[in-house]
């Protein structure tokens, strides 16, 4: 972002939105802010419309306040969910088509270096689990197997929540979901395991259960995307209106499965990557 | 990269020095991309097009293209040159066929988008049965998509109109892609001279910013901008919002037309305009259709030709004018539907004039005897 781009012109401060106003004054451009400074800046998030405690809302805004370079930062979305609440967003961001959010990204990571080849472009693709692991996971793992220099995060909610709550490839095995009526025959789809295989230099689950997690690794994973190649994120996002819990206990949900031991946040770091990290985490 | 002086588009195309070679239709997609000053080109298998991307590939080995690689399917190609295009560059890609069919989803969205993607489409049939012969199907479906169109017969046509495309689809009041069309193997495949311009000239740089819609770089504002942001709320602005979008796609491809008739020289060429029969086709079919004409003629029956080279926009107010005077048209097609036949009859005032044929398909080629059947029996 260029300096100063991001002003008001003389004459309309007093028309613009409130809003806009505080993007302006207070926004996180440049201004190197990470989710302890939650609460006293504008967020890159206004209003959405996604449902009351939602885990997916959550994990976005807590993925939105983790980026190392928001003014920098260009991020890819697809159908879903999440797609409604990118609108909101105070970034440039692309909706294409459903799946396809891997191949855009290819191609707007590789446009954003031949245009600014001495200047870093973050390229994050944020999608949910229908979009990543079922219809693009063609896509997405294609995009780590050419070592595209992009962060693949999934807010995964373990179902086709816009749709009507039907099951998807990580749901889990027994779930009882629309177009699943007695139940999931398979079980979850192990990404990460799938994301190390196809070359991935870092890798990671968590959830917004656990914020600092949260932001590290996709703090993390966007500085390794930078220098090093492809990485993937995989929150849990438990969807309360599709699987009919109280929205106020998400998190509690979240902590609940975590000691059943059926979700485990986890981490992967290639050897380079580790090199990488090492080098700038003991420089702060 | 390749040390070439970049030109005004006018002097590259209409007055730089051309020298002839004997190439085929694959080559002639080089030699153009060459010139275009492309900044990237994405490419997926699919014959008969896999010549004419991947000598496209060995370009970029030499310096002509600045980025180039292999996508996984065409969906997926068709996507990744959205997202380069939305990032601000200039670029190509080529399909045909049952890539086309693959890809099918992210044509509307390109026009939807705004996105002044230049793409080689290599007819070819599509399944089932499987072949991979020459059949210009998949323009029928292409129709409606809201990206430009245009038909080359020759190399020559598909090597000119690849450097006109980049031209018209990056003028502020156009933004929107352009297909351009060449018959599978009778072009692609076949050795035809084409005149050649300077290899040391290429097409000005691409504007980003001279784009009607923000360029996806956070290096402009508005920075709350999603590409494309969802419009359907349930209310009469939201359905106003989307109605006036897709008519403002209608209105940039009629606004094209202007810029595709300076560079095309018109959107139809008409041999013999005094004709009271004519044979009105595109693509190769009009290769087949002069050979007939030249017997007619001969045969002293006053019939001629129309070319239309731009298939979107269609040129209606011309094909009119000449229809309004003829006995009869003759739509010669390379596909089972006639979709081209079918675009004459809903502009002329008179459909019962076009004959809906000869059509051949499944690979098929057209013998001039065909058409000149049908020639001979409106002269009658």
């Amino acid at each position: 972002m260029k300096t100063g781009m991001l002003k008001i012109s003389p004459g309309f401060e007093d028309i613009m939105p409130p809003e806009y106003r505080e993007l302006v004054d207070n926004g996180p451009y440049g201004k190197n802010y990470g989710i302890g400074d939650l609460g006293s800046y504008k967020e890159l998030l206004e209003e959405h419309p996604l449902c009351a405690g939602c885990g997916l809302a959550l994990s976005l805004r807590l993925t939105l306040a983790s980026l190392p370079m928001p003014e920098d930062t260009v991020i890819v979305g697809s159908t879903g969910c999440s797609a409604l609440a990118f609108p909101q967003v105070a970034l440039h961001n692309i909706h294409s088509l459903f799946g396809n959010q891997n191949a855009v990204a290819s191609g707007l990571k590789r446009a954003l270096k031949l245009r600014f080849p001495d200047k870093e472009k973050d390229v994050v693709v944020i999608a949910g689990d229908g979009a990543t692991a079922d219809i693009g996971l063609d896509m997405v793992m294609q995009s780590w197997l050419r070592r595209e220099k992009i962060t693949t995060i999934m807010l995964d909610n373990e179902a086709y929540a816009n749709t009507g709550g039907q099951e998807s490839g990580m749901s889990m095995q027994g779930a009882v979901l629309n177009m699943a009526p007695t139940g999931k025959k398979f079980p979850k789809l192990s990404l990460p395991e799938i994301a190390q295989t196809c070359g991935c230099a870092y890798v990671a689950a968590a959830s917004p259960a656990k914020p600092k997690q949260l932001a590290k690794v996709v703090r993390r994973a966007i500085l390794v995307a930078r220098e090093i190649g492809p990485t993937y994120v995989q929150l849990y996002s438990p969807c309360p209106t599709n699987y009919k819990f109280n929205p106020k206990e998400t998190v509690s949900l979240i902590k609940q499965r975590e000691k059943d031991g059926l979700y485990q946040s986890k981490e992967y770091i290639s050897q380079e990557a580790k090199a990488f990290l090492e080098s700038i985490e003991v420089k702060k | 990269m390749i040390d070439q002086k970049i030109v005004d588009p006018d002097y590259l195309l209409f007055e730089a020095p051309r020298t002839s070679e004997y190439i085929t239709g694959s080559e002639a997609v080089r030699e153009a991309i060459k010139r275009a000053n492309v900044d990237m080109a994405i490419a997926y298998p699919i014959t008969p097009q896999s010549e004419s991307m991947h000598l496209v590939g060995d370009i970029y080995a030499q310096g002509y293209v600045k980025e180039y690689f292999r996508g996984e399917n065409e969906f997926a190609v068709m996507s990744s040159v959205a997202g380069a295009s939305m990032a601000g560059v200039r670029v190509f890609t080529a399909t045909g066929g049952p890539g086309t069919m693959r890809a099918f989803e992210v044509f509307p969205t390109w026009a939807g988008a705004r996105l002044p993607i230049v793409c080689a489409f290599m007819t070819r049939g599509v399944n089932s049965p499987l072949t991979i012969q020459p059949d210009t199907i998949e323009m029928a479906y292409l129709l409606e998509t809201g990206i430009l169109m245009l038909h080359a017969e020759n190399s020559q046509d598909l090597h000119d109109m690849l450097l006109m495309a980049f031209m018209v689809a990056e003028k502020t009041d156009v933004h929107i892609p352009v297909g351009v069309f060449a018959d599978g193997f009778f072009v692609t495949h076949t050795r035809d001279k084409v005149n050649m311009l300077p290899e040391d000239c290429k097409l000005p740089s691409y504007d980003p910013y001279s784009a009607p819609v923000p360029v996806m770089d956070m290096e402009n504002v508005p920075v709350r901008q999603m590409r494309d942001p969802f419009v359907m709320k349930s209310n009469f602005i939201s359905y106003a919002a989307h109605a006036s979008w897709q008519q403002e796609i209608d209105a940039a491809a009629e606004r094209s037309r202007k810029y595709l008739n300076h560079y095309l020289g018109g959107l139809i060429d008409v041999e013999h305009e005094d004709a009271d029969i004519f044979i009105a086709t595109s693509g190769t079919a009009v290769s087949q259709s002069r050979e007939a004409i030249a017997i007619a003629r001969e045969e002293g029956i006053n019939v001629g030709l129309i070319k239309i080279k731009s298939i979107r926009p269609f040129p209606r107010e011309e094909i009119c004018a000449l229809a309004s005077r003829a006995k009869g048209i003759i739509v010669p097609e390379f596909n089972r539907v006639g979709w081209l036949a079918k675009e004459i009859c809903n502009v002329i005032d008179e459909p019962r004039k076009v004959v809906r044929g000869p059509r051949v398909f499944g690979g098929m080629t057209m013998p001039p005897e065909l058409i000149l059947a049908e020639i001979r029996r409106i002269h009658q």
